[in-house]
């Protein structure tokens, strides 16, 4: 195989690299004021992704860098997806950071980075590439979160975050390095092989596998590994908040398919039982602790809990239906959240946090169209029709009734119903209560035309959420299951 | 079709484009042109669907005017609708009660107009798309879609207690759905991956799944009804709500959870239908009598109104759980007739409030003497809800008494008490406010009904007596599907 061919699958992830080191050094000849040039050099290098990651799609799966590497379409789609998540992070939050000084170079070089490790997460088809983009991202989000450094809060949440995030990538790696010792190989395909011929210690599997399944679990926030993901959203700037919640959850859902489905397929019957535990006890403890949170930013920390946990039903459930409801859930999860940081951000100015649940109080009177787009996501989160949150969970649903477990699908429900209160109180606030401020909302018009479309496009996909459903089942078909 | 227009989904949609045009009236300032676009909405929203009514054929139990496209192809989910002789009345007392609550919040409402008009219409269009939907995803979109308008009516325009009882009244229904769902899917894969509800009909199930589908579908539609004992969420719901919102809840939406058993529970699962039908029996027949002992103490007019909604849909679960023409016929007759009686009951305590401020019973007393128009329209009211012959209260709970002897003595007994009771609780209540001396200064101060208030109680009165002396034009069209319908539950559907 030559260079070039070799090369291409990788081609939007050596762009970026290029970019970044573009951008790192162009930045540093650009005063605060013109700060505007990078934000506009970042979100063209997001374009330029997009494209070449269009133009290098190939029919089928290829496989690049000795199968250390894999574009397929469900690595396309989600990179995709990743794309649009950081733009649109970039949008909400280029105000927010203004006022506070962080409309960096350093914040947007840091983004991008992010971005490269999550690209090398979906697209990784080996133990150590998937590490390698895991470790990317988190190291880049840890300084992100600890960018506002006169913030004793923030400060606090990185120091957390950066203690229990390597604390988990340890546990991944010790996991990892079991199975490598059980099967002699660290790629996924050939892992699976070794596995399914039989000569692997079943013992050492299974252990290598609890800690692969723990580190997997300390990094996508579900019970019992979740203590990082409230403190972390809360203190984290609420920029930096709505990029850990919304983008990497992608390249997490890529990581976990990858590992599980693709490297750990004969074990199946081991990691679905561990994961419906994972599950149970997320919905069950994120559901009902956000009902005590005051903060919006903690309670949409504790709710990530839940939803992640109800993710995880599709995950588990196995199959094309499994899968695809599991992506499709991810999706719409990354598309509310960051519709509802985007509204905590465009609600708050300058030396005022629109954090707590309070500060939504009367919205309905201050701005009927914020609440209106407000009460699209909220019923979104709790999954009530017509918004596409419902079809995230209805897929999910139909996935677990599939496999005859009935009763993990009514407990999911009920679950869901405890988590509705929570969603519906926010609605309560805006429409039923008086405002405690008549400030007026002063928001950037970019910023709320990004917030419209974000919701009405809530709305508009529960209408028609066929589409997306679809792309989500045929991505994963070709990409989980065919071989 | 008619003029190449689908009439159900005009009939769905153009009071929710309307809806949309009132709210994007903004602020108060136009409240004005919210009310008349409202006003205007509604009406045609009513117009459009007169022709299922002329266009209706009555010698079949197949749906008409059914309409159907590929919806969500990947789930293969349709938008597919349609209406037999059980829906289509339905649909028409959803539409011909929305020009009514329009009307009925012309003047009271002051505050955030369009959002208020907006939320009745966009209501309206979404529950005639519950009684129209033959796609059970359809239907519980729909389903569930009516729960948010109504969820911000009470919550916003409510009374005192209005944030409590929004709450109760949007989760109670939440848990009943969403187990309702998962038998929906459960279904679909039972059946071969096809989510219409006609399919359903025909799926074969042993009784444990019959039993437990029942139950889930039980939870969904007996809080909506609402049955004994999952009843409390409605004197909360419709003491506080505003009076169109009470007027919405007790006409259609109760009307909702007995239309689900109709085409939910009997045809889907018959045998547990029949096997549990006991149970439903019990229920209805408590919820007819301490219901109604629990009516007769109530203090709060809109209190007594919603515990005598409960008690007469009693007679409802009653008249469907006895499996007989007789009953289910009286079933769809009482329900159509409580929409009319019940509304306009709810509308004349709307007419105290709006002047007096207060629904306690005891604030009141001569009434009479200052609105003697507005005394002779309750008494017809209250007169219609005790089941008095000559109105449409009569006719439907002497066909479910007549069908309830076919079925056992003892059920008829103790359902016909509530002729008792209802005449005692209403008429006590009539007494209390409307006749005697004139109780206070406040009561002396009243006015009578205006030009507006007069119209809408002149619509209802002659419905309600026109539906109790000639009730034909609304019992023939039901024939054909309510017979069709005991046909099939007679069959049983294990494998």
């Amino acid at each position: 195989m030559n260079l070039i061919t070799n090369l291409m699958p990788a081609g939007a992830e050596i762009f970026l690299l290029v970019m970044v080191s573009v951008i790192l050094i162009a930045d540093l000849l650009i005063k605060q004021s013109g700060r505007l040039v990078t934000y506009m050099l970042v979100q063209l290098t997001l374009l330029g992704c997009s494209l070449l990651t269009v133009g290098t799609h190939e029919n089928g799966v290829i496989h690049a860098f000795n199968n250390m590497y894999v574009d397929d379409l469900m690595s396309d789609v989600l990179k995709l997806l990743t794309y649009l998540a950081m733009s649109m992070v970039l949008v909400y939050s280029r105000q927010y950071l203004t006022v506070r000084g962080l409309f960096s170079g350093e914040f947007m070089a840091l983004a991008l980075f992010a971005m490269l490790g999550m690209m090398v997460m979906i697209s990784a088809n080996h133990f150590l590439t998937l590490y390698l983009g895991l470790e990317l991202l988190s190291l880049s989000l840890y300084a992100m979160v600890a960018l506002q450094r006169d913030s004793a809060v923030a400060t606090e949440a990185a120091m957390k975050y950066f203690i229990l995030g390597a604390l988990a990538s340890g546990l991944l790696l010790y996991g990892m390095s079991m199975l490598y010792g059980a099967t002699g190989s660290l790629e996924l395909g050939a892992v699976a092989n070794a596995i399914q011929s039989g000569t692997a210690d079943k013992n050492l599997l299974v252990f290598g596998l609890v800690f692969v399944v723990s580190g997997l679990a300390f990094k996508l926030g579900v019970v019992p590994f979740h203590m990082w993901v409230p403190d972390v959203y809360h203190g984290a700037p609420t920029a930096m908040t709505m990029l850990i919640g919304s983008a990497p959850k992608l390249a997490a859902f890529a990581f976990v398919a990858r590992i599980l489905v693709e490297g750990l397929q004969p074990l199946v019957q081991h990691w679905s039982g561990m994961l419906i535990i994972l599950a149970i006890a997320s919905m069950a403890l994120g559901n009902i602790t956000a009902i005590a949170q005051t903060n919006l930013k903690r309670m949409l920390a504790y709710s990530t809990i839940a939803h992640m946990g109800f993710m995880l039903l599709g995950l588990l459930s196995g199959g094309i239906e499994g899968y695809g409801a599991a992506m499709f859930y991810t999706v719409i999860y990354v598309l509310m959240s960051l519709g509802a940081f985007g509204m905590i951000m465009l609600l708050s100015r300058e030396g005022f946090e629109a954090d707590t649940i309070n500060d939504f109080k009367g919205l309905n009177q201050r701005s009927p169209w914020l609440a209106f787009l407000m009460l699209l996501l909220m019923f979104s989160m709790a999954g009530v029709p017509p918004t596409v949150g419902f079809y995230a969970k209805f897929s999910v649903l139909n996935a677990v009734v599939q496999t005859g477990h009935i009763w993990l699908a009514v407990v999911a429900v009920l679950f869901s119903l405890i988590g509705a209160f929570y969603y519906l109180r926010i609605v309560k606030l805006m429409y039923f209560d008086t405002p405690e401020s008549h400030t007026p909302i002063a928001v950037g018009s970019d910023a709320v035309l990004l917030l419209s479309i974000n919701s009405l496009g809530v709305l508009l996909l529960g209408l028609l959420p066929g589409a997306l459903m679809s792309v989500c089942a045929v991505a994963v078909q070709q990409s989980l299951l065919l071989h | 079709m008619i003029f190449g227009l689908p009439v159900i989904s005009v009939a769905i949609w153009l009071p929710i484009i309307f809806g949309i045009l009132v709210l994007a009236t903004g602020d108060d300032k136009n409240a004005p042109l919210a009310r008349i676009l409202a006003l205007v909405g509604s009406i045609l929203g009513f117009l459009v669907t007169i022709p299922l009514y002329t266009g209706f054929a009555h010698d079949t139990s197949q749906m008409q005017f059914v309409e159907l496209h590929n919806w969500i192809a990947r789930f293969n989910i349709h938008y597919h609708l349609g209406v037999d002789g059980i829906s289509v009345l339905f649909i028409l007392l959803t539409s011909f009660f929305t020009p009514i609550v329009v009307l009925a919040g012309w003047q009271v409402i002051e505050k955030r107009v369009a959002q208020y008009m907006a939320a009745f219409l966009i209501m309206s269009g979404v529950m005639i798309g519950v009684f129209a939907a033959l796609d059970a995803i359809l239907f519980y979109v729909f389903w569930e879609a009516m729960l948010i308008p109504m969820f911000l009516i009470i919550g916003i325009w409510g009374g005192q207690n209005r944030v409590y009882a929004a709450v109760k009244f949007f989760l109670y229904t939440l848990l009943g759905s969403l187990l309702m769902l998962v038998a929906l899917i459960y279904l679909y894969n039972q059946s071969g991956g096809s989510f219409s509800i006609l399919d359903f009909h025909h799926v074969a199930l042993p009784m444990s799944a019959q039993v437990l589908i029942f139950i889930a579908f039980f939870f969904a539609f007996a809080v909506k009804v609402p049955m004994f004992p999952v009843h409390t969420w409605l004197p909360d719901a419709h003491v506080e709500a505003p009076t169109g919102g009470s007027v919405i809840l007790a006409a259609i939406m109760l009307k909702v959870g007995a239309y689900g058993f109709l085409r939910f529970s009997l045809p889907i699962v018959p045998d547990a239908s029949h096997k549990l039908a006991g149970m439903m029996i019990a229920l209805s027949l408590i919820a007819v009598v301490y219901i109604g002992l629990v009516a007769l103490i109530q203090s709060d007019m809109k209190k007594l109104v919603a515990y005598s909604s409960i008690s007469h849909m009693g007679f409802v679960t009653l008249g469907i759980f006895i499996f007989n023409a007789y009953g289910m016929e009286g079933a769809l007759l009482q329900m159509i007739s409580h929409g009319f009686v019940s509304g306009a009951l709810f509308l004349c305590v709307g007419v105290l409030y709006d002047r007096m401020h207060s629904r306690n019973i005891a604030d009141y007393g001569g009434v009479a003497n200052r609105m003697p128009v507005f005394a002779a329209f309750f008494m017809l009211f209250a007169m219609a809800n005790s089941g008095l012959p000559g109105t449409s209260g009569f006719v439907g709970e002497f066909t479910v008494i007549l069908g309830a002897m076919k079925a056992n003595f003892w059920y008829a007994f103790a359902a016909a008490t509530t002729l008792v009771f209802g005449a005692a609780y209403t008429l006590w209540m009539y007494k209390r406010v409307i006749f005697g001396a004139v109780a206070n200064p406040h009561v002396a101060e009243l006015t009578d009904m205006n030009l507006r208030e007069k119209t809408i109680f002149t619509i209802l009165a002659i419905t309600v007596l026109g539906m109790g002396l000639y009730p034909l034009p609304f019992s023939e069209i039901m024939h054909a599907s309510v017979n069709d319908l005991l046909v099939h539950v007679a069959h049983s559907k294990l494998p």
